[in-house]
């Protein structure tokens, strides 16, 4: 139970929400201004929340 | 001849008789001290759930604690230490035996064997290599066994439907194309996707299944080994490796190439080159930590959920932390598509930057 790791994952997940949630905001906001790409737009908005969530999973498993 | 496979299998495996054990020490292991604490029997559960074992434990009835009854089959032992040793791991009698096999000694320890000696103590300096078939090994043979058959009969499809697909082909014929319209091309090129079409079919339809199994309560986690993870990974750094062309080590080695004179790139390739040589390295290891990552961490959430409802024994904790487990699960349904998805596009982008070709390069 040390409290430098649990404090640096909980950091590392900061990070990672941040970045997922900026990334879903842009491409909400494409999506509104050009609805028939709606596929195209959803598959690269997950393929980036996977890859970003990959390094928020490593930081956790440092704990 | 599918059905024929299928039934033969199938009697194979229920050779292997489904048996009740009765247990008698297995009280002073786990009971008689921690019996009474709820959360360090679920963790130790969640623990032993998460990992590989050398039998296949279906379920146990817990219902009289002193006369504990497990239900599964055993799997054969495989040990390479200076000969061939092979056993039932039934004769491990759930890690309280010592099993004698051509002279030497084994016993089972949380999931790992050691050589003793006759009486029971650990030989330190032996260090048997395990190939044993175990519950994992088990069920990728038959998550490939699954994945033949799906295949085979969406192969005779296309011959009997005369070019359509039926039946299976029907089912599968979307993902296909999926796989080739969206992954393959855009990321490898027209000219030399057909090649890697083979190894991304398989990676895709045999990690989206292996994550598919591990959400059942069957317990096999086969993801959730690194080894498993690694050996996917390894595979997508020598396909990258062995079927490079020479742009891409020109590549590795010259990243900037034609547009600065030598002198001014010299410099910056003291930065740049090592971390382009890294980066053949990292970028699998990056595949393998993200499955696995992801893969684990949801499983030990999901199980961590289920427990929390026996930990809360009154009515509104117990349905609120099974809804939250249930919309989990959900959600675990669509990360295990995603990861597959995920390791399959990656592998393609780096096949694609493999086999790149500088049309705009006059010297290469």
């Amino acid at each position: 139970m040390e409290i430098p790791a649990i404090v640096g994952a909980g950091l590392a997940v900061i990070g990672v929400g941040i970045g997922i949630g900026q990334i879903g905001g842009k491409a909400m906001e494409a999506m509104a201004r050009q609805p028939e790409m709606y596929g195209k737009l959803q598959t690269a908005m997950l393929i980036a929340a996977a890859l970003i969530e990959g390094i928020g999973f490593a930081a956790l498993f440092a704990v | 001849m599918a059905k024929t496979l299928i039934f033969s299998f199938l009697l194979l495996f229920s050779m292997n008789q489904v048996w009740a054990e009765k247990n008698h020490s297995e009280n002073d292991h786990n009971h008689t001290e921690e019996g009474t604490d709820l959360k360090s029997e679920i963790k130790s559960d969640i623990t032993h759930n998460l990992q590989d074992s050398h039998d296949f434990h279906l379920f146990s009835d817990k219902s009289d604690l002193n006369n504990i009854k497990h239900y599964g089959f055993p799997l054969p032992v495989i040990i390479w230490d200076e000969g061939l040793h092979f056993f039932m791991s039934s004769a491990f009698h759930h890690g309280k035996d010592i099993v004698e096999s051509n002279g030497k000694y084994y016993s089972l320890d949380h999931g790992k064997i050691h050589r003793t000696d006759q009486s029971g103590e650990l030989v330190e300096s032996a260090h048997p290599i395990d190939f044993s078939i175990t519950k994992n090994v088990f069920m990728i043979f038959i998550i490939s066994l699954i994945l033949f058959v799906m295949l085979f009969k969406m192969n005779r499809s296309y011959k009997k439907g005369g070019g359509l697909p039926t039946g299976m082909g029907r089912f599968l014929e979307p993902i296909i194309l999926y796989v080739r319209d969206d992954i393959a091309i855009p990321n490898i090129g027209e000219k030399h996707y057909r090649k890697y079409m083979g190894y991304l079919l398989t990676v895709f339809f045999f990690v989206w299944l292996v994550n598919l199994f591990g959400l059942t309560p069957l317990g096999v986690n086969i993801t959730n080994n690194i080894a498993v993870t690694f050996c996917l990974a390894l595979m997508t750094f020598l396909i990258t490796t062995f079927t490079a062309k020479k742009t891409y080590w020109l590549h590795l080695v010259d990243p900037l190439g034609n547009t600065m004179p030598w002198i001014a790139k010299l410099p910056l390739y003291v930065l740049l080159v090592p971390i382009e040589l890294l980066g053949t390295i990292i970028k699998p290891f990056s595949l393998m930590i993200r499955l696995y990552a992801n893969i684990t961490a949801g499983h030990i959430v999901l199980m961590s959920l289920i427990g929390m409802m026996f930990v809360f024994s009154n009515w509104v904790g117990s349905s609120l932390s099974f809804a939250l487990a249930f919309a989990l699960g959900i959600l675990e349904l669509l990360v295990a598509a995603l990861q597959a998805y995920i390791f399959t596009m990656l592998s393609a982008v780096y096949f694609g930057s493999a086999v790149v070709e500088h049309s705009q390069d006059e010297e290469h």
